[in-house]
């Protein structure tokens, strides 16, 4: 019996949004660690991603990053809000990005690269 | 007791928000574990629940305040470059510079090249970590019981997000150990007693 205090369950949610945002959180750790590869190595892409000088390429990475991470959640979350999803993989596919982004700004790592 | 600007701003940076989310995040593993376990002892409140949201948006306002102050008002003032007119006898203070005070010592170098290089962007997987986290907890409440899987991936970007804060807060404190950061107007905290 549920107690007086605990709150009711509502109906049942598929896991779509999670999924979406879990995947897109992943995605936009990767392009972060991937952005801040590219202007480590090219100077084509620093200069690129000056967004703002006194911060330097940082501000174009982390700028450029956000906005890939909010538009694919955005539109993940429109495709798979009302659906159910095969998890398993996207998972797996997040946690892979995740792990690879701490590996590609790990300065050792980089600079093998 | 002074305190200068810049130094205000590198504790209000460290310590009122990267040390603060650092403390929040070990509570929020702990409790968002507690309220998603199908353990029937547990069942939480709608309070519980309501606090435990609460606190996750609290913990998403400190991560983005960590990194933003981070980027766009402490680094500018650590990656500033010295006056180049300047004789080499009469080399300015490095003390005002801090990169370039800890790339002018090969025993402090490292502090830069590797400290600053991996804080500048690990920082980063905490706020859009935590954001995640705070949003899926939002979404879906008490029924992350019934979501295994989301539940195991939510609880290790919750980890990694406290470990990329982590490694950001401890790199963060030890280059300003080396380097600190200094200048800009002086607030006396406490009148001189002479």
């Amino acid at each position: 019996m549920l107690s007086r205090s605990a709150a009711p369950l509502s109906p049942p949610i598929t896991n779509g949004s999670g999924a979406a945002a879990i995947l897109s959180a992943g995605i936009g750790c990767f392009a972060l660690a991937a952005l801040a590869l590219a202007a480590d190595k090219s100077p084509a892409v620093r200069s690129f991603l000056n967004f703002y000088k006194p911060t330097g390429p940082l501000s174009g990475v982390t700028t450029s990053a956000i906005l890939i991470w909010i538009i694919t959640w955005v539109l993940l979350e429109l495709l798979w809000r009302n659906r159910t999803v095969a998890f398993s993989g996207i998972k797996i596919a997040a946690l892979f990005l995740l792990a690879l982004s701490f590996l590609l700004t790990f300065p050792p790592v980089g600079d093998l690269l | 007791m002074d305190i200068t600007l810049r130094g205000l701003w590198t504790m209000i940076h460290g310590m009122a928000f990267g040390a603060l989310y650092l403390l929040a995040c070990s509570g929020a593993i702990l409790e968002f574990h507690r309220l998603t376990t199908a353990a029937p002892y547990s069942e939480p409140t709608l309070a519980q629940e309501r606090f435990l949201k609460a606190y996750l948006v609290a913990m998403v306002v400190l991560s983005w305040a960590a990194v933003f102050t981070g980027a766009y008002i402490i680094y500018p003032w650590y990656r500033v470059v010295p006056p180049r007119a300047v004789p080499p006898h009469d080399a300015p203070n490095l003390a005002m510079f801090p990169q370039r005070l800890l790339q002018s010592n090969p025993a402090t170098a490292a502090w830069h090249s590797f400290g600053m290089e991996w804080k500048e962007h690990v920082a980063w997987f905490a706020p859009i970590s935590i954001t995640m986290v705070a949003f899926t907890f939002i979404r879906y409440g008490r029924h992350l019981r019934r979501h295994q899987q989301i539940r195991a991936a939510v609880l290790v970007f919750a980890a990694a997000s406290f470990v990329a804060a982590g490694i950001a807060g401890f790199l963060g404190a030890m280059i300003n150990k080396a380097a600190p950061i200094q200048g800009g107007p002086v607030i006396h905290l406490r009148p001189s007693q002479e």
